[in-house]
């Protein structure tokens, strides 16, 4: 019996004994990999976002180009897939994370698919020699998915010369670079400190092919966002309560610690609690099931954004 | 000598390959994959000597392939298994183990017969390797 060969194919992935093929339906590849399903899931489920979209469209694109040209025996390189999500809180990285995870699963680019999302605390640890076994561990979890670290930036702590965070940096650069088929990191943070972390770890930037950045939502966006939360959840704006929450937007906004989308959620669940209230108050009557998905302006109008209050996390109303 | 034991004794050693396929088979079946090491090949050694912690809650086995690459780079002279382990209740037990490397040279055993009262005879078995202290039985890799 003839032992197999080693050797470095670059479409391992495919069956053994398919040779180079020469050309290739590119419509029955699209439809093959069904990836139109989740870029349509995309648009329908993210409001707003365009040059995300517009970004990760292209990124699509790109893989599929790659794929086939790994099936024609092309490309013999593996594509760098490690990306960055900068924007401000509530813009939606890690639901775009785990978006991505599933289109790069769908492509043959991960293995599993599975999003592993950590902060520092999971790869930073707290005395010497802690930090690299922690750190390999998350990173044997998240081998054959994607590995979101949120507020990478933290990583770095340029005041502290002895801050264990520059090993766990050390260590997944290397696997980044070592374990590029296993493993798909995605950073993600605020965009100022994000570029400072570039900047002062220019390792990182080159090994990152995709930089994306998310913009903040428009006061239309926020509404239409909100309206997907209630819709989800069986609730809905009466008009006057839907010209309300374009008020409570506008002034929301204005006050510090607005998060967009997270900012928006938050509100929609006092909301609910004060319609729950209302309707508890009045216990001598029958609600029927319009009453319970209804949301009265009056919901929206007690909360303390419209007589100048606050509605920041630390306060609520 | 080709000493055989656990999973596939049966068979020529695994490759790379085959390997990773096996330990994903665990790893789909929730077990915890656990890598082990010795130099005393003796067959009543159950107790190895662990690389590392027992690996749970991983998806892909490249992880457990990378640190089977760094065990046999520093134990490559040594016997390495791999084991996976079922926590399920009623189980509890290593569910699958085989060897995944072993020394270059492997010297066998010597049989002992001591001679007992009346005529008994008493076996044992001693690995020649063993004549030597723990960590130079097998010359370095």
């Amino acid at each position: 019996m003839a032992q197999p060969t080693l050797q470095a194919v670059p479409n391992a992935r495919e069956k053994p004994g398919d040779g180079p093929v020469t050309s290739v339906d590119l419509r029955r590849e699209f439809e093959a990999v069904d990836i139109a399903s989740i870029l349509a899931q995309l648009d329908r489920e993210l409001i707003g976002l365009v040059p995300v979209k517009t970004r990760i469209r292209e990124i699509a694109s790109l893989l599929l180009v790659e794929r086939i040209r790994q099936k024609m025996s092309l490309a013999n390189t593996y594509p760098t897939l490690h990306m960055s999500f900068t924007g401000n809180p509530g813009t939606g990285k890690t639901t775009v994370a785990l978006r991505m995870a599933d289109i790069l699963h769908r492509l043959g680019f991960v293995r599993r698919g599975h999003v592993i999302s950590v902060t520092r605390d999971d790869l930073v640890g707290q005395y010497i020699g802690h930090t690299a076994p922690k750190t390999k561990e998350i990173l044997k979890k998240a081998m054959g998915g994607v590995l979101f670290i949120d507020e990478a930036y933290y990583l770095y702590r340029p005041e502290n010369e002895r801050d264990y965070g520059q090993e766990a940096i050390e260590i997944l650069l290397q696997i980044m670079e070592a374990q590029r088929e296993d493993l798909v990191v995605i950073l993600a943070g605020y965009r100022d400190r994000m570029e400072r972390f570039f900047q002062s770890n220019p390792g990182f930037r080159s090994r990152i092919a995709h930089h994306i950045d998310f913009p903040d939502y428009s006061d239309p966006e926020l509404l239409a966002i909100s309206e997907l939360m209630l819709a989800a959840q069986n609730y809905r704006f009466v008009p006057e309560a839907r010209a309300a929450f374009v008020r409570y937007i506008a002034l929301r906004k204005e006050q510090p610690l607005f998060s967009n989308a997270r900012s928006v959620r938050n509100a929609l669940d006092r909301i609910r609690l004060r319609q729950a209230n209302r309707l508890v108050s009045e216990l001598d009557r029958v609600l029927s099931s319009d009453d319970l998905m209804t949301i009265e302006a009056a919901d929206v109008l007690a909360s303390r954004v419209f007589s100048g209050g606050s509605d920041a996390p630390t306060m609520p109303t | 000598m080709r000493i055989t034991q656990g999973c596939f004794s049966f068979l020529p050693d695994l490759t790379d390959d085959q390997i990773r396929s096996q330990v994903q088979y665990c790893l789909d079946k929730g077990w915890a994959v656990n890598i082990e090491f010795t130099d005393d090949p003796h067959p009543r050694n159950t107790y190895w000597e662990m690389w590392g912690l027992p690996m749970f809650d991983l998806r892909d086995a490249a992880g457990i392939m990378k640190e089977l690459a760094d065990c046999r780079r520093v134990y490559g002279d040594r016997y390495v298994r791999i084991s996976g382990f079922d926590s399920s209740h009623g189980w509890e037990s290593v569910r699958l183990s085989f060897i995944v490397n072993r020394p270059k040279e492997e010297p066998g055993f010597r049989l002992d017969r001591q001679e007992a009262e009346g005529r008994n005879i008493r076996y044992s078995t001693r690995a020649y390797a063993a004549d030597r202290p723990e960590g130079e039985r097998y010359g370095s890799a």
